[in-house]
């Protein structure tokens, strides 16, 4: 998560940083999470699961912000997110 | 099979997935549904497991005891759900689900019985008991999913078909004008009445709490992709594709006027929270007119578990 202005109380803000935890075998590879994610944290796999989908892999799995959107929109309950603990938010460059 | 036949991943573009012990955490669904059933057989980008997702999630945030809720649905993919949650729950016959869970709601008063089932089955073969129900205001939640098609039976056309929308039984496009369900529940007495598609998720959750916790007829119109018949027969491609749409077409009006909230054939469309409003239920008339006729000799049931906890 980044900021696209400095806030004047950055240093008191503090992100919730989560975990992804997906379920490769119950998914059918719909893509919504993909689709979804706020923070890009996903991308389809290149490799099939074991029902022939492709499922989701974790590509920037240090941006995830836990704010649950794929586990909510998943219909094959196979992603969920669990809280790995608080990080320091970022300001964006340009 | 000869080996060129054969496809296989690439292996220098999909590096193998780290080693991961996923199935020692197990996912925060899994103690609301029947796990034995799962994977379920609804198809790849339909949204109905969103749904169910968002049931859960609106029944957890409500003060309703887990024994005193029950889920009824009808026939269809929709009906499904009653044999996914890991709830109360009954399966019904083709259009009854309302008349099956006014009998279990009149049975037992402290019961908060949620119908969950799809437009075919609730407004088509059961539009006689959903007028009936919203007009008697009795104590039910409907969770209407609305997928536009008879799908579970082939993607027959449904009294909810935009006209022009090309179904199994309109191979020239459907000519009949169809419900527009909100204005209906709206005028046949509905209490609270609310519209989201399946990618409002948590819109949709705050909805169905809202709903869980209301006295009377509260109904909740869910629009969800069907990719394998509405949007394969119609080209407008994969459930993913029908989400976008929504996303781009969806308006929220909240309290919009429920004669304008008509969906056309891939238009723009109104969501939102139409209705909200209170009306004594069934069981509050029937406790009224009992008293003011039996007095002292009508004794009457506990009352239903939504208006002692509220």
């Amino acid at each position: 998560m980044k900021f696209w202005r400095k806030p004047l109380d950055l240093d008191e803000q503090k992100v919730v940083r989560g975990e992804v935890h997906i379920l490769r075998d119950r998914c059918k590879g719909c893509g919504f999470c993909v689709e979804y994610c706020p923070e890009g944290v996903l991308k389809l796999d290149h490799a099939y699961n074991k029902k022939g989908y492709h499922p989701p892999v974790v590509i920037e799995g240090k941006e995830c912000v836990m704010c649950r959107l794929c586990e909510l929109l998943c219909p094959d309950f196979s992603i969920f997110i669990t809280e790995r603990g608080t990080g320091v938010p970022e300001v964006r460059d340009d | 099979m000869s080996e060129a036949s054969v496809v296989k991943a690439d292996p220098v573009a999909s590096p193998a997935p780290p080693p991961r012990d996923e199935e020692s955490i197990p996912h925060p669904m899994e103690e609301w549904l029947r796990m034995d059933r799962i994977p379920h057989i609804w198809c790849p980008t339909c949204g109905l497991g969103t749904v169910v997702t968002a049931f859960i999630e609106g029944l957890k945030q409500t003060d309703l005891e887990r024994d005193n809720v029950a889920v009824v649905s009808g026939i269809g993919c929709t009906g499904r759900v009653a044999g996914y949650v890991k709830l109360d729950s009954y399966h019904t016959t083709h259009g009854r689900a309302i008349p099956f869970a006014t009998g279990l709601a009149l049975s037992n008063p402290k019961l908060k019985v949620a119908v969950v089932s799809g437009d075919g089955d609730l407004v088509g073969i059961g539009g006689n008991h959903f007028i009936h129900a919203a007009r008697r205001n009795m104590d039910l939640t409907v969770i209407l999913v609305n997928n536009f098609i008879y799908a579970m039976t082939g993607g027959q056309v449904a009294p909810t078909t935009p006209e022009t929308a090309n179904t199994t039984t309109t191979p020239y496009g459907a000519f009949e004008p169809p419900f527009n369900i909100p204005h209906l529940a709206e005028a046949c007495g509905a209490v609270y009445v609310a519209r989201w598609t399946s990618l409002h998720v948590r819109r949709l959750t705050e909805s169905i709490r809202k709903a869980l916790s209301k006295p009377g007829f509260a109904l909740v119109e869910v629009v969800t992709p069907c990719s394998t018949l509405y949007a394969r027969r119609n080209r407008l491609g994969s459930g993913l594709d029908l989400l976008k749409f929504y996303h781009d077409n969806s308006t929220i009006q909240n309290g919009a006027r429920t004669s304008d909230v008509g969906i056309d054939f891939q238009k723009p469309f109104i969501v939102g929270e139409f209705v909200d409003h209170d009306r004594p239920t069934w069981f509050q008339l029937m406790e009224a007119r009992m008293s003011a006729t039996l007095g002292d000799k009508f004794i009457p049931k506990e009352g239903p578990s939504c208006t002692n906890s509220k």
